[in-house]
């Protein structure tokens, strides 16, 4: 495929500590097409953020990326040293977090932040740059942009200031968005213009997207394509509808049933027993055998199939067996 | 977890007897010790383990004086005016005696009054931040959890005595209470004087941090679940939050440790501290300053690096203390 | 028998002026938040009763003045007939105060790091001077966990299991209300489901009725049976769940279930919803919610609806049929 934006081929991340190595991170491999939005789910430390930071180049020592590859637009990145990276992710990955205090310099006007990255990764003059700025904080829907350029980070309110970051990671134009969380602390009607926001700038850019996230409802409405993670591993790839309506993986298949909307109210929810392991205390062979209602023998002897990006859905010796 | 269950498995193995069974909690309560974050990273940093044991033989030295002190300086029996003045390592002139660390002019063995010496200071040292720490615990936890005017009345007076130096306010307290003891008593009360005032003089640490804490605490759910259940405010003071704020405490006590020390070494260094009869490091050292330029070097030298040790030990170990109890200060 | 909470007309204020020399010094005038205007509802014995709404909705306002950690500026609350701000015996009081509970958001914080498990459980009941003698571990057992667990501390638990240690606490009262602000929106989706599960086990075991909070509808709609909804302090529509799910009345009732992502919402192209919560300092003359209503009329700018029965529920909107 030529329109390949980002290709992640069995990266690993591994952490050194006292208890030995832990991989937040284990032979994952994905892929995001031009304009596509790939969603990555998956619970508290089952490493999806992990898997944005690498990309992004951002991860926190002593986490390093200990094998695999990333490709941005034919190019390798993961083998990048800090200041060509740093460069990277100004002009072609833009990041949206899920507190956007994180992103924003508190002490700089929003304006000055826009342009400063525009000027930095775009051949344009100074104003110029102020202009796109203006148009940028018009497209992601700030009223009366021309005079609020001059405003700080927290005169903005939670919702506008994720706007004022998602304006800031499309400015240099960048063909991937990384966005972990980027809805989580705000509220229902502002998840709602946010996510519609991300959508509409993309799909008309054409930029590839990593949406992060934890809300299986986000991911239904926003995703192409969903890649669900269990304990640092790849559970299961594959188009939204089918992966959410109708999974392989028993584990996709326990999260599904157990979301409160499946039972439709008043019905007992389903649930998966036990929590998922911390990653000092992995078990052996496949990580999800002991909540998994199909496992058997080979599951707790042999971990379970790496999934590589194209293959088939989900990384498990039983696939399908269990019925949804 | 796997250390516990194998003490589990051992126990039928040995015999089931009533000591070994304490041995071996004893021995599981000392692996996990041993497994904890605390010890592991002790063990990583030469300067606590160094600063550990430097600070460790001086107290116990301190403290098994009468063991270890070749005379009681105090004594007048044992002491022998023929030895004044004598060198470190050197035989003396008539008695032929030898003094690892020299004697002072009336013969008294500078070693031992060292011991003695510190056993004054870290006396005062520890009695003085007990005193400042229930005190300035004890009103941080009040003006953190009440609030209020309350708090406020703690707060100001905290920040007032914050712009004095602290040993202006020790030689403060130090000179309105020996106007107020008769002559015959000063010097018995004078460790107690002592004491107090330097005491007074640290509290202020101690009640700001555990405010702050105590203020953290205080907003959190467990607190409000305590609250709804009809815990009274002293309960979940002393019950919930003191618990939860001793971490911070610990690490400011033994930073203070040494600030006392050396508070103390100050004041008697000035004259207005431990009295000559019970001579604590500070005052040594001010004796000794007066031999320095007559060549009798080790009156002085000796107590003063002791001091520096002791002191320089008990503030690295806070340090230490202070970034494993809380990694965001480093 | 009467309705076990009975909320009237109950206000809470805050102060959240600047410090009075700030105050004095910039000619500011003292800022009053309203943070619940004017709520009155009522919760049926052994029902759930949901409050939906976004940040400063004030639906932990409500949870916190209905359990006693704070006290209302107006208003009555009545629990199992005694109103706790009228009522001259003061053991009557006592002895309604046991049996309201509360279950946290935070499973990490609402347990105290230093104390035991069993002592946390038990605290109802020693906080108040009795015996709990193998109290905790036949609680323990009841909400899944082992009776042996009582002897240890909250960090060898996870998140899902903390909050079942929570629920036992709350179970250790013997309540009859349980206020649970958010009890899930800390979990992961598959630990979620065990607890609510729980919860509703033990509603039946026990007859307890919950005031269920939370911003999460799917939520909501799978627990609750009657469901409140409410904007900036104040209560703009109440239906059972069936009804307000299925026909919602206030337009921001309508809005909040067209927001909300939906799991089989493949590719939906939602329209998305006007403008933010305003400032709740400034809240907007007339109906809370007409700056951002699609079909807001002249009066709903200058006077402010009252709750009516219409339908199966009550609502708050000039406009509602």
């Amino acid at each position: 495929m030529t329109d390949t934006v980002l290709k992640v081929v069995n990266l690993t991340v591994k952490i050194p500590t006292r208890q030995g190595v832990l991989r937040p991170v284990d032979k994952l491999s994905l892929e995001i097409a031009k304009g596509k939005i790939l969603g990555v789910v998956g619970e508290s430390g089952a490493g999806k953020s992990m898997t944005g930071n690498a990309v992004i180049g951002l991860l926190d020592p002593p986490a390093h990326i200990s094998g695999g590859e990333i490709w941005l637009n034919g190019k390798r990145i993961d083998t990048l040293t800090r200041e060509p990276m740093r460069a990277v992710r100004g002009k072609q990955i833009g990041m949206v977090f899920q507190d956007p205090l994180t992103s924003l310099n508190p002490l700089l006007p929003i304006g000055d932040q826009l342009t400063e990255t525009m000027l930095e990764h775009l051949d344009i003059s100074a104003s110029e740059a102020e202009k796109r700025a203006i148009a940028a904080l018009e497209e992601v829907g700030i009223p009366g942009a021309a005079e609020r350029i001059k405003s700080y980070p927290h005169e903005f309110s939670g919702g506008m200031r994720q706007r004022v970051v998602i304006a800031l990671a499309l400015c240099a134009e960048p063909s991937l968005v990384v966005a972990d969380e980027p809805t989580t602390a705000l509220d229902v009607s502002v998840q709602a213009q946010i996510i519609a926001l991300l959508k509409r700038l993309c799909a008309e850019r054409g930029t590839a997207i990593m949406l992060i996230t934890h809300d299986m409802g986000v991911i239904a409405e926003t995703a192409d394509d969903v890649a669900v993670m269990y304990a640092g591993r790849m559970a299961e790839l594959g188009p939204v509808r089918d992966v959410l309506t109708r999974p392989t993986h028993p584990y996709t298949q326990g999260l599904m049933a157990s979301t409160p909307l499946a039972a439709k109210g008043g019905k007992r929810l389903n649930q998966i027993p036990g929590a998922m392991p911390r990653l000092t205390e992995l078990p052996a062979g496949c990580a999800f055998h002991p909540r998994c209602p199909i496992a058997k023998d080979k599951c707790r002897a042999d971990p379970a199939p790496t999934l590589g990006a194209g293959d088939g859905r989900a990384a498990c010796w039983f696939a399908g067996e269990a019925g949804p | 977890m796997s250390q516990e269950t194998k003490g589990q498995n051992h126990q039928p193995a040995t015999s089931p007897g009533e000591t070994s069974q304490a041995g071996n909690r004893l021995t599981r309560a000392w692996s996990r010790a041993a497994g904890s974050d605390f010890i592991w990273s002790f063990k990583r940093s030469p300067v606590a383990v160094v600063s550990f044991l430097v600070a460790l033989g001086l107290v116990l030295g301190a403290v098994l004086a009468p063991l270890f002190a070749p005379h009681n300086p105090f004594d007048p029996a044992t002491l022998n005016l023929m030895n004044g003045f004598s060198s470190p390592m050197q035989p003396n002139a008539f008695t032929g005696e030898v003094f690892w660390l020299g004697t002072d002019d009336q013969g008294r063995d500078v070693f031992s009054t060292i011991l003695y010496g510190m056993r004054i200071s870290l006396f005062v040292g520890f009695a003085a931040v007990a005193f400042a720490m229930v005190l300035g615990v004890t009103l941080g936890l009040i003006a953190g959890y009440v609030g209020g005017w309350i708090g406020a009345v703690i707060m100001r007076i905290a920040d007032v005595q914050l712009t004095f130096p602290g040993i202006l306010v020790a030689m403060l307290i130090f000179g309105i209470a020996k106007g107020f003891t008769p002559l015959e008593q000063r010097d018995e009360m004078a460790i107690w004087v002592l004491i107090i005032a330097i005491g007074l003089s640290e509290w202020v640490q101690f009640a700001r941090v555990v405010r702050g804490a105590t203020m953290v605490e205080k907003g959190k759910e467990y607190v409000q679940a305590a609250r709804l259940n009809g815990r009274g405010a002293g309960g979940i003071m002393i019950r919930h939050i003191l618990p939860n704020v001793l971490g911070p405490v610990l690490v400011i006590a033994t930073i203070s440790l040494a600030l006392a020390i050396i508070a103390e070494a100050t004041l008697s260094f000035l004259g207005v501290g431990a009295p000559p009869t019970q001579p604590s490091l500070g005052t040594l050292i001010r004796i000794g300053q007066g031999y320095l330029f007559s060549g009798e070097w080790w009156i002085l030298l000796f107590p003063s690096v002791t001091l520096l040790a002791l002191a320089l030990s008990v503030n690295l170990l806070g340090d230490w203390l202070r970034d494993v109890l809380n990694p965001r200060l480093r | 028998m009467s309705d076990l909470v009975e909320v009237k007309n109950l206000v809470r204020d805050f102060d959240v002026s600047a410090p009075w020399l700030n105050r004095v010094l910039e000619r500011k005038p003292k800022a009053i938040l309203q943070a619940v205007s004017n709520v009155s509802f009522n919760i049926a014995r052994n029902s759930v009763y949901a409050l939906v709404g976004e940040s400063g909705s004030g639906k932990s306002t409500i949870g916190k003045i209905i359990v006693g950690l704070l006290p209302p500026t107006a208003g009555t609350i009545k629990i199992d007939g005694i109103d706790p701000a009228h009522e001259p015996d003061k053991a009557k009081i006592a002895a309604m105060q046991v049996g309201i509970q509360m279950i946290f958001q935070d499973p990490y914080a609402s347990l105290n790091p230093r104390w035991k498990v069993g002592d946390i459980i038990a605290e109802p009941v020693t906080a108040r001077g009795g015996k709990a003698d193998g109290l905790a571990q036949k609680l323990l057992e009841q909400v899944g966990l082992s009776g042996a667990d009582v002897n240890k501390y909250p960090h060898e638990f996870s998140g899902g299991q903390r909050q079942r240690i929570c629920i036992a606490r709350a179970l250790a009262a013997e309540p009859k209300l349980i206020v649970c602000d958010e009890p899930t929106s800390a979990l992961d989706v598959s630990v979620q489901a065990q607890v609510l599960n729980l919860m509703s086990d033990l509603r039946e075991e026990f007859g307890l009725t919950y005031l269920f909070i939370s911003h999460d509808l799917t939520i909501v709609q799978h627990m609750a049976d009657t469901v409140g909804v409410l904007y900036l302090g104040r209560l703009i529509e109440e239906a059972p769940r069936e009804a307000l799910f299925a026909d919602p009345k206030h337009p921001y009732t309508k809005m909040l279930l067209e927001a909300a992502p939906k799991l089989d919402g493949f590719g939906r192209e939602v329209e998305p919803p006007k403008g933010e919560i305003p400032d709740p300092i400034h809240p907007p003359t007339g109906c809370a919610y007409h700056p951002r209503c699609p079909i807001a009329v002249d009066r709903c700018t200058k006077e402010r609806p009252e709750m009516e029965q219409k339908g199966k529920g009550r609502v708050a909107c000039f406009l509602a049929v």
